[in-house]
């Protein structure tokens, strides 16, 4: 590849990172998973003047689990470690759903969720995941650190809400009150495809009552949808074939496709439509089988 | 003394691993890219960015202010030295760097040379072109239109945007079967473009020297003589001064038999600049400005009895060649091989008629992992028959079945005129059926409609002609298509083996020294091959089309079987007998009547050279040049088995099934190997793989986001089935083998899918069967098209 002339530089700590996005002015660019980034760099759609590897950053390759159930995701955390994860079966079953859908296994292995946020693709799959969970972002900067709703976060088709010379160190999912149940279903032409319509389903049970429902779409607007009517649908309700058909309108409802080479604009709805009902579904018959 | 085994040598039959791939899967291979030159400079093209332009301007002026750029080449440029111009290998012509008007996105415009490739494509950035947009023609309907504007307006006597009118066959006598059919069955089809995107792109570094006079290239060529024919007829430098080296070769599927404009220009800047001249096409480049393949539509009929019996075929085909005819294919065949249709059915009367359209898109027509548009016949031929069987009420095994040419027929004469010469039909169809089982898939597949699933099962049966020439009937720009072999035997009895073919992945390292330990009972191990260097080589018409095995790889078996004549000789008179009383067995040449009186292979070779006999000629080696009497026509029959999901339209595959007929198997992994790989590219014409255009001639398909391939992920895993009927007239009774999945396969699974779609009334859905297709067919209950129609009747 030919990428227009950049500088790099490869720091070794968080401070001096921030210092060189705060030289750059603007005409600096984060470099994490680069999954997103080089093929730009190639095509020559991105020409920044200096690349910011953060590679050598120290300790933001972690995922956890706070004692409160907060789930934690660092800045170099890949999805790879994230598709392997024992951690979100046991925990969070709409991001282990996603996390071996995202792209190929090769993109698997250097791309990280984070950097995906920051990416702000309408076809992201982990923006609709943590749009689905509510979930936040903490950027930092020479002012500090400041966490920032998902939906705050995403400004628009490839725009955050990062300034300049902050960085994006950290996922935020926040605790689960109840049973965390869901998951998540993509519909691509091939593996590593953009999705031609995905759904992020994730929900909080208490006993076979939903006490709190998310819906995310993706593929299907010009940015990640949250289909919160969807989700009210559900709320303080048992997932009947009523409840589920009604969410799975409302989240069809949400959707605002675009007919292109991927399928009309019809066929996309009907996909998100297809997709809800059969993770709800899926979501009663493992309480069923567990039952 | 024991006889030797063959399979121990490596000789015919045995699955020896390939010998290529010690360095390939060490990262050894050396590939163009890998070559570095002393003082090498570097070549970078601009492209169009529109469909169809008139060019006002071309300002080079900030590119050449750049440091480091050597040379800017422009049309003009080009013109000046009679070179902006070039032929085709279907006698048209093509731009090399675009003068008046750019007729195709990606069109070569300009290009930069330079000391690194980084301020190439900075220069070519800094590039200026003034375009004044003329409407974009992007398919044939548009293209035939009456007020259509003229793409070729650089063509004396072109008034409109035909490319050619071509027909063949029996028009009387299938207007008179159609007259007294029973039933006649009809479809249009449109088997749409692709690309067949080698792993390695194009490129090319031309090396000039002044002093010595010679000109070498390095060159992704699939076909190195053709090349050198053509640099010496359209450069004139003399031919002998001229070197085309073949490296090793990242795939080819036909995309790397044209001669490409930046081939050209890079030759001519290495002899303006004297320095060499490197050109590594990017994949965007590849994919939207090389030979791409299909692109042809279908009118068809079948004239039927009701019992079955096809009376006749009629076929009008719309082909669509982009801007400039393009196609590598045999001359004097318009639209290839494509009345090669029907060949393995037993059918009186057919006809066929081709309009090739010029278009803006870009050139081409290569047979891609195709034997000259036979993808496209045996294509339509299986979806005809598919059609007819519905129109007929009747189970499609059957009726494929019915018209199949019987083993006891051949040689066999078609409608169309080729000669099929040997297979067991129905024998292979019987194989595959009982392999999937067919009835009993049947009656899993009634009870699963009632149950609202919908499980479909397509079948596809063909036979191909494989391994031009004939010198008679195939010639490219006038040279015969034959091929060459030089083996050359060491003292040791080690041997070297040269061929005019050009291996690309299809192992000939590793097969043709299978031929040779077949014929002399040398031990493969102890034969190198080498090709694709035009001073070493002797002239060969190169490979593509399956016909490697078929033409060089008989004259392989002849130029051994010379080798053993002389060593005959030699034996004679190591034994002390006259060569009438020396036997031969593998290996081993002893005495008539006393097998123990013997002397090896290696024996002879030392004796060519340390102990010949008075008035023979030292030295053990002979060349052949091979004129196949015929092509070889291998036979397969596919099966699919799909459920299709009603909801999305999703379709996953459940089993296929592969039953080849290829005569005898040189190496039985290697031809697994390649049926494996044309099946995967079967499943990727019929599920996701084809180039699109917008209305304004942007392709769709510029790079692997948007150009699918599938990847192990999807592609189902696949059954394979052997018969062998051999090649009446090949040496060692082979036929060609590396595209018949490719060519036969798509129909496979195409029925399959509509089968499944049967209680919806689908009849057809153009490739790719893209979900959203699928979904919408069943939703609407009627047929998609991928494609606008064309009629031209």
């Amino acid at each position: 590849m030919y990428p227009s002339r950049f500088r790099y530089e490869a720091p070794r700590s968080l401070d001096d990172a921030i210092a060189l996005l705060q030289a750059g002015q603007g005409e600096a660019k984060v470099l994490a998973g680069g999954q997103s980034l080089v093929p730009l760099l190639k095509l020559r759609f991105a020409a920044p003047e200096l690349l910011v590897d953060i590679n050598n950053l120290p300790g933001l390759d972690y995922h956890r689990v706070d004692p409160d159930g907060t789930i934690r995701i660092g800045a170099l955390c890949r999805h790879a470690t994230l598709e392997r994860s024992p951690l979100l079966v046991e925990r969070q079953p709409t991001m282990a759903a996603a996390a071996p859908l995202v792209a190929d296994p090769l993109v698997r292995n250097r791309g990280t969720l984070v950097g995906s946020l920051c990416h702000a693709d309408p076809q992201g799959d982990w923006a609709a995941v943590v749009t689905a969970l509510g979930g936040r972002v903490v950027a930092a900067g020479p002012r500090g650190r400041r966490e920032i709703p998902i939906g705050e976060f995403v400004t628009g088709p490839f725009e955050n809400a990062l300034r300049y010379d902050e960085i994006a160190v950290e996922a935020v999912i926040p605790a689960s009150k109840g049973q965390p149940a869901g998951g998540y279903l993509k519909l691509e032409r091939r593996v590593g495809d953009f999705a031609t319509a995905a759904a992020a389903v994730a929900l909080e049970l208490s006993g076979d009552v939903v006490t709190r429902a998310g819906i995310a779409l993706c593929g299907v607007g010009p940015s990640t949808i949250d289909a919160t009517d969807a989700g009210r649908a559900l709320t303080g309700r048992t997932l009947t074939a009523a409840a589920i058909e009604e969410a799975a309108d409302l989240a069809a409802a949400a959707a605002q496709p675009r007919t292109d080479h991927r399928g009309s604009a019809a066929y996309k709805r009907q996909v998100v439509r297809t997709f809800v009902t059969r993770i709800l579904r899926n979501v009663v018959s493992t309480a069923e089988r567990a039952a | 003394m024991t006889a030797l085994d063959e399979i121990k040598i490596g000789g015919l039959g045995a699955s020896r691993r390939r010998v290529e791939d010690n360095r390939f899967i060490r990262g050894k291979g050396t590939y163009i890219d890998d070559i570095v030159l002393p003082g090498m400079l570097h070549m970078e093209i601009l492209r169009s960015p529109v469909a169809h332009a008139r060019i006002r301007s071309i300002d080079t002026s900030k590119a050449w202010e750049i440091p480091g750029v050597r040379l800017v080449l422009t049309g003009d440029m080009m013109a000046t030295r009679n070179l902006a111009w070039m032929p085709t290998l279907s006698y048209d012509t093509q731009a090399v760097l675009a003068t008046d008007k750019v007729r195709f996105q990606g069109q070569e415009v300009a290009c930069v040379i330079a000391d690194d490739p980084y301020i190439a494509k900075d220069a070519c950035e800094a590039i200026v072109v003034d375009y004044e947009p003329l409407p974009a023609i992007v398919n044939p309907t548009q293209a035939m239109a009456p007020d259509a504007p003229l793409i070729r307006d650089d063509k004396e006597n072109q008034a409109d945007n035909i490319a050619f009118h071509w027909q063949v066959g029996d028009k009387e006598g299938t207007d008179r079967a159609f007259a007294e059919a029973d039933v006649i069955s009809k479809i249009s089809l449109h088997y749409p473009r692709s690309h067949p995107s080698p792993i390695e792109c194009c490129g090319s570094i031309a090396d000039f020297d002044r002093a010595t006079g010679k000109l070498t290239v390095y060159l992704t060529t699939q076909a190195p003589h053709i090349v050198r024919a053509a640099v010496a007829m359209v450069a004139e430098l003399p031919e002998h001064m001229i070197r085309i080296v073949s490296p090793d070769i990242g795939g080819g599927f036909g995309n790397k038999v044209p001669v490409y404009p930046g081939y050209v220009m890079s030759i001519l800047a290495s002899i303006l600049l004297e320095r060499p001249v490197k050109w590594i096409e990017d994949r965007t480049g590849n994919l939207i400005s090389t030979g791409f393949g299909r692109d042809v539509y279908l009118d068809g009929e079948l004239a039927l009895r009701r019992d079955g019996r096809i009376l006749a075929v009629r076929m009008h085909t719309t082909s669509d060649h982009g801007a400039f005819f393009g196609d590598a294919q045999p001359s004097k065949f318009k639209i290839g091989l494509m009345h090669s249709a029907f060949s393995c059915y037993d059918i009186p009367y057919a006809y066929l008629s081709a309009t090739g359209v010029y278009t803006n898109k870009a050139p081409g027509g290569v047979a891609y992992r195709c034997s000259f548009r036979v993808t496209e016949a045996m294509f339509f031929q299986e979806r005809m028959i598919e059609a007819a069987a519905s129109d007929l009420g009747m189970d499609p095994a059957e009726l494929r079945r019915i018209n199949l040419v019987r083993d006891d027929d051949f040689p066999h004469r078609t409608a169309w005129g080729f000669l099929t010469d040997s297979g067991q039909y129905g024998r292979c169809l019987d194989v595959a059926l009982e392999a999937i089982g067919y009835e009993e898939f049947r009656r899993q597949q009634a009870q699963a409609r009632e149950a609202g699933r919908l499980l479909g099962i397509g079948i596809s049966t063909m036979t191909e002609p494989l391994g031009a020439g004939n010198s008679r009937e195939y010639d490219i720009l006038g040279i015969k298509m034959f091929d060459s072999a030089e083996l050359r035997v060491h003292l040791t009895g080690r041997a070297i083996l040269r061929t005019g073919a050009r291996t690309q992945g299809q192992g000939h390292e590793t097969t043709w020294a299978q031929i040779v330990a077949h014929e002399l009972g040398i031990p493969a191990d102890d034969v190198l091959v080498e090709e694709g260097d035009t001073d070493t080589a002797p002239f060969g018409m190169g490979t593509y089309a399956s016909r490697s095995t078929p033409v060089a790889g008989a004259a392989v078996a002849m130029a051994a079987r010379k080798v053993r004549a002389k060593a005959r000789k030699l034996a004679a008179h190591l034994l002390e007998v006259s060569e009438e009383d020396v036997e031969w067995e593998l290996g081993r040449f002893h005495v008539r009547g006393a097998p123990d009186r013997g002397v090896t292979i290696q024996e002879c070779a030392m004796a060519a050279y340390a102990n010949m006999p008075d008035g023979l000629e030292p030295g053990l080696e002979a060349s052949a040049y091979y004129d196949p009497p015929n092509l070889t026509w291998p036979f397969a029959c596919y099966v699919v088995t799909v459920e299709v999901d009603p909801e999305t339209g999703v379709w996953d595959v459940l089993n296929v099934v592969a039953v080849d007929d290829c005569g005898v198997r040189i190496n039985p992994m290697v031809v697994e190997g390649q049926i494996m790989g044309g099946l995967t590219e079967a499943y990727a014409m019929a599920s996701m793989q084809f180039i699109t255009f917008d209305a304004e001639g942007n392709c769709i398909g510029s790079n692997f986001m948007d150009y699918l391939l599938p990847t192990a992920w999807e592609t189902p895993g696949f059954e394979l089935h052997e018969v062998v009927t051999p090649c009446p007239h090949h040496p060692i009774g082979a036929k060609g083998v590396g595209e018949c999945a490719t060519v036969g396969g798509p129909a496979a699974f195409v029925n399959a899918v509509l089968d499944a779609l049967k209680p919806f009334g689908v009849r057809n859905i153009d490739m790719p069967l893209l979900p959203d297709r699928v979904h919408e067919a069943i939703s609407r209950r009627r047929d998609v098209s991928g494609a606008p129609p064309v009629r031209t009747d």
